[in-house]
């Protein structure tokens, strides 16, 4: 079966709920929903997409340069997001990482007025676009010049967000074209270390490799 | 007239591809914009450039006006004022008058949108309507909503509640709604005045107008002289900063004639400058967008050391500029820096003094955050991420799901 390309765009949406505390961090991602944990774990690397290193997520980000806890912060921005395939589980961590920083803790800090963090969530329009790809030769010239947007959507949010085994272009790879190792190799990039344009470039080398091993 | 192709250079081929393909999706739809005023101020102006752009991505977008006097217009300005946080007193007779203007609205003009896109606060009460003639209602919020006047707030929560969702420009803004909130930034236009490139000759010329050297380091704020912009504390950290780097001061700001404290600020900041040749004061008439936008591209350093800001677009403007900025964290700024990497985010006079050194003497580091700075508008705070914006929450309206798979 062909590969459809697709993009997804995002509207931020406000939930009018924020935190000055990590007492209060912590209960509101309690009861967030996987939007909520979603945007703030993935906002970075939409908006700023060509830095790298990046920004860590919202949560560790706020911790360390606004209530200057660097400890818990650190926490924090070590959480491996690749590694978890729901948005429940990955929440989990963040509530399991803050539940055990504040057993122990003695004083709670506060956020200095008008730097509190505030939860957003992300609202995401999903559309096909025109590019499909019928084999790996047309893979690969599409990838090199497909939009980010599309790129962000079938390596992150189709995983996570949408809860797949894996990231759409290994999936197909893996399962169409038979070609297991190159899936592999794909599914090994951990794409939250690179930009977008440096994980497009990464994609590209691999599937090269193997058209040149082809031809 | 700007055409939406010319920003294709700028933001790349693929983004202006993505429009037309969201754009679709509205089609068959009228959207239909609703303000106070078609000139003059800044929800006009910005329709004015959204507008005929919506209209060349093939929808159907149009503008109209609410009729009202100078009665309606005082008010309104008192309405604003107290949203700012302002205590003043607005009588119940005042409020009477301001529903009955949007009442005879209501019943005299065409309400003929699919989508019913309200700016601001002057004509929320036209919402009234919508139980009569059902479609969309929007309702977008352009002013700093952050602190507002309990009593005119409750007044107009009535109304927006019965909108189909409200647009925020920054997550402070966000109120107790029952409707759904989305956070939509402002722009700038990199094609207008104040944002388009300029030779190094333009810029020169604006800086020997100025008689500022543009041999050695320049700071600049561009601010009006307003207590909340902070103008005296840029002078005391620009002041601690020239202890041990050599710099020069620019503040330049529009004038204050509408603001009774502009004068008694613009006095105060002049008395703190007394005596140092290295500080500009420059009192800037309307229509200096040139000169601002060249001030800014022949700055080594910009401030936006607010102690109360909207979104900030002074802030995009610089960061557009791929100038390195130390500002506040105030307002709708940290939406626009990340501190060391999009910029710095200071809090103190002190603090901003030790940045300003840091920036002049590690000029490849603040080439860097110029740099990422420029990458971050962008990518998000240019008009095209803002009709994007637009377009989405439009569509939103008629899909309630988190996720949106559209044909």
């Amino acid at each position: 079966m062909a590969l459809n390309f697709y993009i997804s765009v995002d509207l931020i949406l406000l939930t009018n709920r924020k935190a000055k505390n990590l007492v209060e961090l912590l209960d509101v991602i309690k009861s967030a929903p996987g939007s909520v944990i979603f945007y703030h774990t993935h906002r970075f690397l939409q908006q700023h997409h060509y830095l790298s290193p990046e920004p860590p997520n919202d949560f560790a980000y706020w911790t360390t340069n606004v209530l200057l806890e660097r400890v818990i912060g650190e926490k924090l921005a070590s959480v491996n997001i690749i590694s978890y395939h729901t948005l429940t589980e990955l929440k989990d961590k963040f509530v399991s990482i803050l539940e055990e920083y504040l057993r122990d803790v003695k004083e709670i800090r506060d956020a200095p007025e008008g730097m509190e963090f505030h939860f957003m969530q992300s609202k995401s329009f999903i559309l096909k676009t025109d590019y499909v790809a019928h084999n790996l030769r047309e893979f690969y010239d599409i990838i090199k010049k497909l939009s980010i947007h599309s790129l962000y959507y079938h390596v992150f949010q189709s995983r996570l967000r949408l809860e797949k085994s894996d990231n759409d272009f290994s999936i197909w790879l893996r399962e169409e074209l038979c070609e297991e190792k190159l899936a592999d190799s794909i599914s090994r990039l951990d794409p939250y270390t690179q930009t977008l344009e440096g994980l497009r470039s990464k994609i590209c080398s691999l599937v090269e490799v193997r058209l040149n091993d082809k031809d | 007239m700007i055409k939406i192709d010319d920003y294709k250079p700028i933001v790349g081929e693929e983004i202006v591809e993505e429009l037309f393909l969201i754009g679709k999706q509205l089609r068959g739809k009228v959207v239909q914009n609703i303000n106070s005023t078609s000139v003059g101020g800044g929800v006009a102006e910005i329709l004015s450039r959204m507008v005929p752009l919506l209209q060349q991505l093939e929808i159907d977008a149009r503008w109209d006006v609410i009729k009202a006097g100078e009665k309606f217009f005082t008010i309104t300005k008192k309405v604003h004022n107290a949203l700012h946080g302002v205590e003043l007193e607005i009588s119940q007779q005042e409020l009477d008058y301001f529903l009955e203007v949007n009442n005879n609205n209501a019943n005299s003009m065409a309400l003929y949108g699919d989508i019913i896109f309200v700016h601001d606060p002057q004509p929320v009460a036209l919402a009234e309507k919508k139980n009569e003639i059902g479609r969309k209602w929007i309702w977008r919020c352009h002013i700093d909503f952050s602190n507002p006047q309990e009593k005119i707030w409750h007044f107009l929560k009535s109304y927006i509640e019965k909108y189909d969702a409200a647009v925020f420009s920054a997550p402070a803004f966000a109120r107790e709604l029952s409707i759904p909130q989305i956070l939509i930034s402002p722009s700038i236009d990199p094609l207008s005045d104040k944002n388009k490139e300029l030779s190094e000759q333009e810029i020169k010329s604006v800086f020997e107008r100025f008689k500022i050297d543009m041999s050695r380091p320049i700071i600049t704020q561009i601010s009006r002289f307003d207590y909340l912009k902070d103008p005296v504390g840029v002078i005391e950290a620009y002041k601690l900063a020239k202890k041990y780097v050599d710099c020069q001061l620019v503040l330049a700001g529009g004038s204050a004639t509408d603001d009774p404290e502009g004068e008694k600020v613009l006095n105060e900041v002049k008395e703190k400058a007394s005596g140092d040749p290295d500080i500009f004061i420059l009192l800037l008439p309307p229509g200096s967008d040139f000169e601002i936008n060249a001030l800014q591209r022949g700055s080594t350093v910009i401030l936006q050391k607010s102690l109360r800001e909207g979104f900030g677009l002074t802030v995009t403007e610089a960061l557009w500029k791929e100038k390195p900025v130390i500002a506040s964290a105030v307002g709708g700024i940290p939406l626009q820096i990340t501190h060391k990497y999009s910029g710095i985010l200071t809090t103190t006079i002190e603090g901003t003094a030790y940045w300003i050194k840091q920036l002049i003497q590690a000029t490849e580091y603040a080439l860097k955050l110029g740099k990422n700075g420029h990458e971050h508008v962008k990518n998000n705070f240019l008009i095209t991420r803002h009709l994007m914006d637009y377009m989405l929450t439009f569509i939103s309206l008629f899909h309630e799901k988190d996720v949106v798979h559209l044909d």
